[in-house]
């Protein structure tokens, strides 16, 4: 897996693919929404969705605390699904999770579905301030802020087709960490609602499964248009190129056949 | 064989009707006491055959309970087919009350009928399980004395098919007197249709008839090429719209048949544009407003239409007899799908159905012409039965024990006494048993949400009446796709698409839908407001799935013509040329090999397959194939797939072709790679959707409320996701491998496919693209991939987007390198970075990315 750095604030910062955030000169590990034990709320609504979605999530975030060693763990927010989510926390899930918070200061931001503070060690806020930097659940305030709430995903056409994947959302001023909880959905960066916290614009790094796969939020070509019916012989390697390089721009297809070997 | 009694016989001969012999049989079988199946070409007088049981017991032994139940696959065929009995019955003074009951039937009446329930009832698998599911369905159905499935050749099979037959099985525990009668078009297949009318669920328990009409005049089939140019590629078949009009024009009425909604929209742009006599052309698809087909629907029946672009939302239907033509857009794929639309056109038994075929490229007017010789020789295609989906069970059992409590062991016989799970074995019941009590997961901690429990005398009952109230909002069986309203500005709603096409459009797209140009303007939750839009750019929504793949039979026989040089003397000219070409430069495929050629184009070397195994199977062994090029370090880029050919590229030349299609290939990964499939999340979206882990609707949602729905859903792929890591033997993951492969036989293709190619593969080293290549390299670029090569294209693409836009953004210095040590001044923004770049001026600024570009 290879982090990729971005600097805020003066602050360098690791982007890890896995989808969470480590800020090596406070060495604090920083994730969004986990929205622990989201399952066992749809069960208590009568859809019985696997009850398996916060062991996944913990053993998802459990070699990520291994590989960096974090004095700190910042949980931005909706990290259980609701406000009785930590009380619902099955034994097995819950000593797991006590085992990963171990020897370790936890800060627990509250979040819209997690108000109250989770009965389990660390500290609760509605925001947390360290060096030049700012952790809230719902980014837009001032300062060099890290936040959540949003679930950012963005899609990118390839040849293959629109690849879609859970994203951060980086500029100068702030970056939107990607939902981290197995069984979270996602939020179209290009969102009005994600846009309105990049004025000027952002550069998105979409989760990979060795590394971040970055695009300028604003680059983002759109998806191919249908073309209609046949092509005839003649057009074939002519102005046009084949019908579709699945929805590139046609000087992106011209790019993409000359690196062709 | 009997004859009509009175008043009946009196009524045929008001009309100058005689009853016809399987009309008869169908008493015959009723006096006896059988259940039949009556097989009879389009026009054969067939609703009224299976009826008139009814009607003559009813009016010798007058009922005023509930006697015989319709079902339909149509809600539409069902109102239809009531207007169609009320005259009779009215007209020989039985008195009946013959009514429907649909999704669409009010609340009043549907309580009425509770009350006093009609003679005649006709409604649809769906509105069927929900009357079963109701508490006093034991009153209702008690005195029933016969069932009529119409179009059951079209339910079989299908999971509404399963549904109808666990409903069947319960009827009979209700009503064990009721007999049942299948309607069903020609088939290939007679012996499941038996099964499952059969109250054994069996075809050989001997208690239903086969009553066979004789067939009807085969229909005559033509072929129409457009003018001028035969167009090497595209599905549309535009090129031939000028001829489709003229038919039109010289037609009474017809139906223009066409394979998927995105060809509908454009056919009718087009004919629109050429219908400079304003003749009333409509268009009818699944995704147009209700409302909108209904006035379709309504048009054409009232003959106010000279003309209706169809896709298979027409395929069945109520009878329109005015229509004379029928025109199939595109190949037909199969001999089945084209024989059901041919015989919407003129539906008299004696008369021959005349129907056109307009191929859209070079391939599929081999595609016709072999279908036109299958239809020719009787042949069908049409696939063996497959098992019940276990997803209906589960939402079965839920609906029954909405019903009453119910034994597991009586339950288990009973649902075996449907033909789809006559099969089933105990564990495979009692693991969806245990699924619809509490989720069936291996780690109990639903103990408290269970939706069913046991009591103390082993029976199952409903939780309470919330969960009741859950499970039958959520019966039915058809799942769609994620689909938003498509609304007009100040003005009604159009339609629906769904919503990844809403998610691509940006303010100001234009798109065609419902036959109209429309700018999208703004995503209201659950609305895609538009306005009226112009040409410029205009886009066409599609919509997953909706193109079937070519059948095994018509593959057999498109080799075969391609084989035979003397077949080609019925092909159009240029066709045969085009063959007289490829076999001049390299070979023709052979029936039984395998023809593989490989040629240089554009720096990379290309190789097509002539495998003709229909898409879907060529897109899994593309992945295949081009995993194995990877391993042998031939750098594959990428591969496409048609209904005929797989064509794959590649960055060296592949030499030794004939371990590329070794038959090993199946073994490798295949598992892996199918579990990761698009494909198979989508068969696991609809089998939770169906079994009930993901709702379609949740109680407490009004009108409005459906915004709290879209919140409510979770992506089925991420549950597939976590699932599949903690545990996966899940009843519903079984159910999802055992749906993909038995429901897609393409893996069975593929098998088949490398067994032929062994020792038959024949290799032809090209200098250049093959005649019969051309076809499949204009489509290059729509390509599929799943997997791990998602990451490289998504890298791929990343580096190209840098490259088209020059790594410009308005913060770029402070973006990090990837390179370790760079120091970052935090002050420096918004000064664009610009790499110095040789072909600069010859380099296209792309639209779209030049408005975005800083000043």
């Amino acid at each position: 897996m290879i982090a990729a750095p971005f600097h805020l604030g003066g602050e360098r910062l690791m982007l890890d693919p896995a989808g969470a955030l480590f800020w090596p000169a406070r060495r604090t590990l920083v994730v969004a929404d986990l929205h622990l034990e989201k399952a066992s709320a749809y069960a208590a609504r009568g859809q019985l969705l696997p009850p398996y979605d916060t062991r996944d999530t913990l053993e998802r975030l459990a070699p990520i605390l291994r590989r960096y060693r974090p004095a700190r763990l910042v949980a931005l927010g909706d990290s259980f699904h609701d406000r009785d989510g930590h009380a619902r926390l099955p034994g097995p899930d819950r000593a797991l999770l006590l085992r990963l918070l171990d020897g370790m200061e936890t800060v627990w931001v509250l979040g819209n579905h997690d108000p109250v503070p989770p009965d389990l060690p660390g500290t609760a806020t509605e925001n947390f301030a360290e060096g030049p930097l700012v952790f809230r659940h719902q980014g837009g305030g001032d300062g060099h802020e890290l936040s959540g709430h949003f679930h950012p995903k963005a899609t990118v056409p390839t040849r293959g087709g629109p690849v879609c994947r859970p994203c951060f959302v980086a500029s100068p001023q702030r970056v939107l960490l990607p939902a981290f909880g197995s069984l979270t959905g996602g939020l179209d960066a290009r969102d009005a609602a994600i846009a309105a916290l990049f004025p000027r614009g952002a550069r998105l790094f979409l989760l990979g499964r060795e590394r971040l796969h970055s695009v300028p939020l604003a680059a983002l070509p759109r998806p191919r248009a249908l073309v209609p019916d046949s092509v005839p012989l003649q057009q074939f390697g002519g102005a046009g190129g084949p019908p579709a390089a699945a929805g590139l721009p046609a000087a992106v297809r011209a790019t993409a056949a000359s690196r062709r070997p | 064989m009997g004859t009509l009694p009175e008043p009946f016989a009196g009524w045929f001969a008001a009309r100058g009707w005689r009853p016809r012999p399987h009309q008869l049989a169908l008493l015959d079988a009723a006096r006896e006491g059988q259940s039949a199946l009556l097989i009879a070409p389009t026009g054969g007088g067939k609703t009224l055959a299976g009826f008139l049981p009814s009607l003559i017991a009813l009016h010798e032994r007058p009922a005023d309970t509930l006697h015989t139940l319709y079902v339909s696959p149509l809600k539409a065929l069902a109102v239809d087919i009531a207007r169609n009995l009320t005259i009779p019955s009215e007209e020989m003074g039985l008195g009946l009350r013959i009514e429907t009951r649909t999704g669409d039937t009010p609340q009043n009446r549907r309580a009425r009928q509770r009350e006093t329930p009609p003679q005649i009832l006709l409604t649809t698998p769906e509105s069927l399980e929900v009357l079963l599911a109701s508490a006093d369905a034991h009153t209702l159905f008690a005195g029933l004395g016969r069932v009529v499935v119409d179009e059951i050749h079209a339910l079989a099979g299908t999971k509404r098919g399963d549904q109808l037959a666990l409903g069947l099985a319960r009827l009979s525990r209700l009503a064990p007197a009721a007999r049942r009668v299948g309607l069903s078009a020609t088939v290939a297949h007679r012996a499941p249709l038996l099964a499952y009318l059969s109250a054994e669920g069996r075809a050989d328990s001997g208690d239903v008839r086969l009553v066979e009409a004789p067939p009807g005049a085969p229909p005559e089939l033509d072929l129409q090429l457009p003018e001028g140019h035969l167009p090497w590629g595209g599905h549309m078949g535009l090129a031939s719209m000028p001829e489709v009009y003229r038919r039109i024009a010289g037609a009474r009425t017809t139906i223009v048949f066409v394979n998927t909604r995105a060809q509908a929209e454009l056919c009718f742009q087009a004919l629109w544009r050429l219908n400079e006599d304003a003749l009333p052309i409509a268009m009818h698809h699944g995704s147009l407003e209700i409302a909108q087909r209904r006035k379709v629907e309504a048009a054409m029946a009232a003959g106010k239409l000279r003309a209706v672009v169809a896709t298979a939302s027409l395929d069945l239907g109520i009878d329109w007899g005015a229509v004379d033509q029928v025109i199939q857009v595109g190949a037909p794929k199969g001999v089945a799908r084209l024989l059901q639309r041919v015989g919407r056109a003129n539906h008299r038994m004696d008369e021959p159905s005349r129907a056109v075929l307009v191929p859209a490229n070079r391939f599929e007017v081999i595609e016709c012409a072999a279908a036109i010789q299958a239809v020719a020789h009787h042949e069908l295609d049409g696939d063996p039965p497959r098992p019940g989906g276990l997803d209906v069970l589960a939402q079965h059992l839920l609906a029954m024990a909405c019903h009453a409590p119910f034994h597991p062991d009586a339950m288990y016989d009973e649902v075996r006494r449907a033909a789809p799970y006559a099969d089933l074995s105990r564990r495979d019941f009692d693991d969806v048993l245990r699924f619809a009590e509490d989720g069936g997961y291996a780690l109990r901690s639903y103990e408290r949400y269970r939706k069913l429990f046991r009591d103390s005398e082993g029976m199952m009952h409903i939780r309470d009446a919330r969960a009741a109230r859950q499970a039958r909002m959520n019966l039915g069986t058809i799942v769609d796709s994620p689909m938003i309203k498509v609304r007009l500005r100040g003005g009604p709603v159009l339609g629906e698409v769904e919503e990844w096409f809403v998610s691509t459009l940006n303010p100001g797209d234009n798109f065609l839908f419902g036959g109209q140009a429309l700018r999208f303007e703004a995503l209201d939750a659950v609305t895609c407001v538009v306005g009226r839009g112009d040409d410029a750019g205009m886009r066409v929504p599609t919509y997953a799935g909706s193109r079937l793949p070519l059948s095994t039979g018509l593959s057999e026989r498109v080799r075969a013509i391609i084989q035979d040089p003397k077949a080609w003397r019925a092909l159009p000219a240029p066709v045969g040329e085009w063959l007289r070409l490829q076999r001049r430069q390299s070979a023709l495929p052979e029936k039984d090999g395998l023809l593989v050629e490989t040629f240089p184009r554009d720096g990379r070397w290309f190789l097509v397959a002539y495998c003709f195994e229909g898409r879907l199977a060529h897109q899994t062994l593309g992945m295949l194939v081009t995993r194995r090029m990877e391993r042998d370090g031939l750098g594959p880029l990428g591969y496409l797939a048609t209904d005929y050919v797989l064509a794959a590229w590649s960055a060296f030349e592949p030499t030794d072709v004939a371990h590329l299609f070794e038959e090993d290939l199946l073994g490798e990964e295949l598992e892996e790679w199918i579990a990761e499939s698009s494909m198979l999340r989508r068969t696991f979206r609809n089998i939770a959707t169906i079994a009930g882990l993901i709702e379609k609707n949740h109680p407490g949602q009004g009108g409005s409320g459906q915004k709290s729905g879209r919140q409510m859903t979770v992506n089925s792929d991420l549950i597939y996701d976590v699932l599949r890591r903690h545990e996966p033997d899940h009843i519903l993951l079984r159910a999802t491998r055992a749906e993909a492969a038995g429901g897609l036989t393409d893996v069975r293709r593929i098998a088949a496919l490398l067994a032929r190619a062994r020792g038959r593969l024949r290799h032809r080293r090209l200098d250049r693209v093959s005649p019969l290549a051309v076809p499949a390299l204009i489509e290059e670029g729509r390509t599929w991939v799943a997997g791990g090569a998602e990451d490289a294209l998504l890298a791929e693409a990343a580096a190209m987007i840098d490259e088209v836009t020059d790594g410009e953004e308005r913060f770029s210095e402070t973006l990090a390198e990837v390179t370790e040590g760079v120091r970052i001044n935090p002050g420096v923004v918004d000064r664009p970075r610009r790499r110095p770049r040789r072909d600069r001026t010859s380099r296209p600024v792309p639209r779209g990315l030049a408005a975005r570009r800083p000043a």
